[in-house]
């Protein structure tokens, strides 16, 4: 009987449970469904090209050179914040190892242990259930996202828009896209209002027909869909904008918000608010940036063994780091005892 | 394959007894802290004194990490006002502070732990939910207990 061991390398979100993908070698991680984020991008940078291209040189000869550069900024800044929001680790828990998870577990025939613990945090009982998938007690304020199949540290929502979870790693970034995105929307919306009330006062729409024949139908109309678009993205985003900013506020999410946790009876009971709008703001916006504790590119050996008696093969992953070193120091140890 | 057979004769000599986990104190909130209370399996193994020590200074680790202050403010604008791009180049406050909780783990494994056949897992490994500590058994001289890695609460010594 012989046996072949084959040895590979690989990255451990290859191996990771739960509905991402990831791009670029375990860089980029994002959920399943990307068919709005594209649509989102589409958006975004289709009606600020048409901006660029047929508002811009008018708005910055007649008015004033400054419009575009700021419109360039505050356009890199929402998609410098939504590429963020949309590639990054919501807080995503991994799973508990097998050891973990049977600290729970008990032999069939006994009474299963609880499942929800209870814990007081700041004078305050929160319960914290236990989540079946990940074999974990959920921390406070996580949750589980079915869409993405992981549970969340501080979970706000799954935003299709955005294409991932928004959790406590990237709310910040999903704020200031919100808000730099309002920013750009009424930007725009104002200078096509204005590029077109400028060009009807400098001599009136016949007059200005006369000139360009052609192009100008094509640009009004192209304006007018800017117009359009700008309009109805407004509404949705500045009242997002709004909504985020009262969250923020009072240090909710929108979770806790839409399971009404802190509201009704138990209005003003939020164990994690600093009771001082400030403060909240200041801990959401500025506080430390956590990182990700998935560890996505780091290294798995991988061994596959092949052997001719058993044809499938059988594969085991392991992470052969520095505890080798340790675990040498734990033999001497014993053998020290030994003698 | 080398390491293969390194770790075939180390199992031979020591074999994992049973794990035990600091769970999160949440009582002061979300902020990373985990619970001194002195696991009743470490009795035997470890003085109460060193265990509280280490979980203390890490605590207070996670808490530098996590402290929200003049400078953890200053680079929260610094960064947004590059549109964070400028975390390509610098390391986070919270990812230098990891970085000295590694060593500070692996200098205590060393000096500590490991003499008493224990080992700390940093909890960055288990998503910042338990600090897991390996107890580790002499196969050698332990008797019929040994072999089996399992790891049910009640295992009888």
């Amino acid at each position: 009987m012989s046996a072949v061991m084959i040895t590979r390398k690989v990255r451990k979100w290859e191996k990771l449970p739960g509905k991402n993908t990831f791009c670029c070698d375990g860089r980029v991680m994002m959920a399943r469904q990307k068919g709005v984020f594209y649509l989102t991008l589409f958006l975004i940078t289709g009606t600020c090209a048409l901006f660029f291209a047929f508002e811009c040189p008018y708005l910055a000869v007649h008015l004033c050179p400054a419009i575009p550069v700021f419109a360039v900024l505050l356009f890199l800044f929402v998609m410098a914040m939504l590429l963020r929001t949309s590639f990054s680790d919501p807080g995503v828990l991994p799973r508990a190892l097998p050891e973990e998870a049977a600290n729970g577990n008990v032999p069939a025939g006994q009474r299963p242990p609880p499942r929800i613990r209870n814990v007081q945090i700041n004078n305050q009982i929160v319960k914290l259930k236990y989540c079946y998938t990940c074999k974990i007690f959920r921390p406070p304020r996580a949750s589980h996202c079915s869409i993405c199949d992981n549970c969340v540290d501080r979970f706000d929502h799954h935003c299709p828009w955005v294409g991932n979870c928004v959790g406590k790693r990237n709310y910040r970034y999903f704020y200031l896209f919100t808000l730099s995105l309002s920013l750009l929307t009424i930007y725009i919306f104002t200078f096509d209002i204005v590029h077109v009330v400028m060009r009807s006062m400098n001599g009136g729409f016949l007059n200005t027909l006369k000139e360009t024949p052609g192009t100008y139908p094509l640009k009004l109309s192209l304006t007018v869909l800017e117009v359009l678009v700008c309009f109805f993205t407004l509404w949705s985003v500045v009242g997002l904008t709004g909504f985020h900013t009262y969250l923020i506020s009072l240090n909710q999410t929108t979770n806790e918000d839409i399971k009404g946790s802190w509201s009704g009876k138990n209005r003003g009971q939020n164990p994690y608010s600093h009771k001082n709008i400030i403060k909240n703001c200041c801990e959401v916006l500025c506080g430390p940036t956590y990182p990700s504790v998935l560890d996505r590119r780091g290294l798995l050996q991988e061994d596959t063994l092949i052997s001719s008696s058993n044809p499938v093969p059988q594969t085991t992953v392991s992470a052969h780091k520095h505890t080798h070193a340790l675990f040498l120091i734990v033999v001497s140890s014993f053998r020290h005892t030994d003698s | 394959f080398p390491q293969f057979h390194n770790l075939q004769e180390l199992r031979h000599s020591a074999s994992l007894a049973n794990k035990v986990f600091i769970q999160r104190d949440y009582s002061e909130g979300t902020t990373c802290k985990f619970q001194t209370k002195f696991p009743s399996e470490l009795e035997s193994r470890i003085e109460r004194t060193l265990f509280e020590d280490t979980v203390k200074t890490l605590n207070n680790y996670y808490a530098e990490a996590e402290k929200i202050g003049g400078q953890s403010y200053l680079e929260g604008c610094l960064a947004c006002a590059t549109a964070y791009l400028i975390f390509l180049c610098m390391e986070t406050r919270y990812e230098k502070v990891l970085k000295k909780i590694a060593k500070y783990i692996q200098e205590q494994n060393e000096k500590i732990y490991a003499p008493r056949g224990l080992l700390i897992t940093d909890p960055i490994e288990r998503g910042m939910r338990v600090i897991e500590i390996s107890i580790y058994e002499d196969r050698g001289s332990s008797g019929s207990s040994s072999g089996s890695s399992s790891v049910s609460g009640s295992t009888a010594r």
